[in-house]
């Protein structure tokens, strides 16, 4: 900490310094060695006899003659048709984003600007709603859905998804309306805007910080999801991440695990760059509940 | 804002929640009451030379009829809750009866699946949980201490194991630890032991995925708390260095008191999520050695022949249970709070 008048002995400093060291390094390196295994031959990557193949490219160099192949990105690409899962993915995504976007922040813009009881017990409603583990909701999803014959198409996934996503949405939305001054929709009442009015030409323009922290949230729930995707959508509609599992699990050892390999880095790579842009925004998102809470 | 202009406003995302969140969970509460039908058997006499038999057989046409009529299965009342692959209500009492000691009464319940996902699921939590606040509390602090001009790219390294989903970041750990991989190569080669596998020893397959958790929450903690420090006052920490405070006793005495409410709120945050733990199980294959509640339900699920429903609600309801006693004491103390301020 920077407190002026504390100075720090050096071997402190260096204790320091060599525990950050060691602490990204656990936390980054399982992703660089996956994305520089990701270009190597399964024999290397996942090698039985000395894991310095991996590096040395040995097994790679012998089957295909260079020290880098792409076989894993195409074959996972095309072959494992990873292309359509990761076209359903923008689809869910850009969907899930901008619908429960859109509904967020009507809701979370009124319980900001009522002061009646209900809104309170809204609130905690959406926090309750907020802490069921999704797995209980998706067994409850299963038997209507069959029944109605809904099950396994994306507008399905997506609308479960937004439903999913409204809790953390109006938590976040709720707080950040908070922020914005009262005096600002009120001059606008006044002078004989109607609410909704008020909405759309006073709110809408400040808005815009708040929504893309809650946008990045969205997103990431949509990108991330697992449970909802793989038990709602049939095979040709899967998304990224039950794709990856679905090259896992039928053919381990037919030479898929390097599909999976190359996939993962495939899906993470968007996110990490998202993130290296919106770091801020995504930080101010998870703690603005914890800080005025 | 008046009721009516409240009620539209409020309406589209009300109903999405009603739809989605509320009917599903009252969806689960009723399927719990039901279990899916019998197959129906018929006896088929089969006459050859050599004489007539008589076997039992599934008559498929009377079933898929039934089925089709009450597809919901047949009402089962807490049935489903009290057996075998649930609450086990019998064979509890029955070991209950012929254990010697508790330990052997308790080894026994811990078999059955139930159980053992309860178990599991508790531990993981129990450890996780007091590791993340910890690891996160010490992240936030010496980062804190790191000049400000380097520290966004520290904070982006920091939260990567965060923001991958649970079964990618399972996955690239799994691929590393694995006995082909680079750390389970390494170690294989350090303990002098060529057949040390992860798969095979229960114990290590808990503890791996214990350390996964810790891995993928601790960032959350961190970003949480580091907001947090840079609230902490200076004067205070200014005057307690005057009187001769040393570097733990100031954040004991001063940063510790100031950020309780936060981490009250990561704990229980990381609580809730750590309950539902299902992901690093697909990820790491771990079936066969650690079950949650979580899982139990997706195995009901994604079962080959008929999908469980009654068994898959009733786990989720149990879950939910569970769920609502962790949330207790915060939704007590709002409700407080709320009746303090009105």
């Amino acid at each position: 900490m920077d407190y002026g008048l504390d100075k720090k002995s050096n071997s402190l400093k260096t204790s320091n310094t060599i525990f950050i060291v060691i602490w990204l390094l656990i936390a980054c390196f399982p992703f660089i060695w996956t994305f520089w295994g990701s270009f190597k031959v399964r024999a290397d990557f996942f090698s039985r006899a000395d894991w310095w193949y991996a590096i040395t490219a040995f097994n790679t160099f012998i089957e295909t003659g260079a020290k880098f192949t792409t076989e894993a990105y195409s074959g996972a690409w095309f072959e494992g048709e990873f292309w359509k899962a990761s076209r359903n993915t923008v689809i869910v995504t850009i969907s899930v984003v901008s619908i429960s976007l859109f509904l967020g922040t009507l809701g979370a813009y009124a319980l900001s600007r009522s002061t009646k009881n209900y809104a309170f017990w809204l609130l905690i409603i959406a926090l309750i709603f907020r802490a069921m583990p999704h797995i209980t909701l998706v067994s409850g999803y299963l038997f209507p859905f069959f029944q109605l014959q809904i099950w396994g198409i994306l507008p399905t996934t997506i609308v479960v998804l937004v439903a999913i996503n409204q809790p953390f949405t109006l938590w976040l939305l709720y707080s950040f309306f908070k922020t914005v001054p009262k005096e600002l929709d009120e001059s606008a009442l006044i002078d004989g805007c109607s609410y909704f009015q008020t909405f759309r030409h006073i709110i809408m323009p400040v808005m815009w910080p708040g929504v893309i922290t809650a946008g990045l949230f969205s997103l990431m729930l949509a990108y991330n999801d697992f449970t909802v995707t793989a038990l709602l959508l049939n095979q040709e509609n899967h998304t990224m991440v039950p794709k990856i599992q679905s090259y896992l699990g039928t053919n381990q050892h037919e030479g898929n695990l390097m599909w999976a390999v190359s996939s993962v880095v495939s899906a993470t790579a968007p996110l990490f760059i998202l993130v290296m842009f919106f770091q801020r925004q995504i930080i101010s998102g998870l703690t603005a509940g914890a800080i005025k809470g | 804002m008046p009721n009516r202009s409240f009620f539209w406003f409020f309406l589209p995302a009300g109903l999405a929640m009603i739809l989605f969140i509320g009917l599903p969970i009252i969806s689960t509460g009723v399927q719990s009451f039901y279990a899916q039908h019998d197959q129906i058997l018929v006896e088929v006499k089969k006459c050859d030379p050599f004489g007539c038999k008589v076997s039992v057989v599934v008559d498929q046409e009377a079933t898929s009829k039934v089925r089709d009529e009450k597809p919901l299965g047949k009402f089962n009342g807490f049935g489903t809750y009290i057996d075998r692959n649930h609450l086990a209500v019998d064979q509890v009492s029955e070991f209950w009866d012929e254990s010697k000691s508790i330990g052997d009464f308790i080894n026994k319940v811990g078999n059955l699946p139930f159980y053992k996902a309860l178990v599991f699921t508790l531990t993981y939590c129990v450890f996780v949980t007091p590791c993340v606040l910890l690891l996160g509390f010490i992240i936030a602090l010496s980062l804190n201490a790191i000049s400000r001009k380097i520290r966004g790219p520290l904070i982006f390294g920091t939260i990567l194991p965060m923001i991958v989903t649970p079964l990618v970041g399972s996955l690239v750990l799994f691929w590393m630890i694995d006995a082909e991989g680079i750390i389970g190569a390494n170690l294989q080669m350090l303990m002098n032991d060529p057949y040390l596998s992860l798969k095979s020893s229960k114990t290590l397959m808990w503890i791996t995925i214990i350390i996964y958790g810790i891995w993928h929450h601790s960032p959350f903690a961190f970003v949480v708390f580091y907001a947090a420090l840079q609230t902490v006052p200076q004067e205070p920490l200014e005057a307690s260095i005057i009187d001769g405070a040393s570097r733990f006793q100031r954040v004991k005495h001063i940063v510790l008191p100031h950020i309780y409410p936060v981490v009250t709120f990561v704990a229980l945050i990381s609580l809730m999520d750590n309950f539902r733990v299902f992901e690093p199980i697909i990820g790491f294959s771990a079936e066969g050695s650690a079950q949650s509640l979580s899982w139990l339900i997706y195995d009901n699920l994604v079962n080959e022949e008929v999908i469980l429903f009654g068994s898959a609600a009733a786990t989720s309801i149990m879950t939910i249970v569970g769920i609502s006693i962790i949330l207790a004491p915060v939704l007590i103390r709002t409700w407080r709070e709320f009746k303090t301020n009105r």
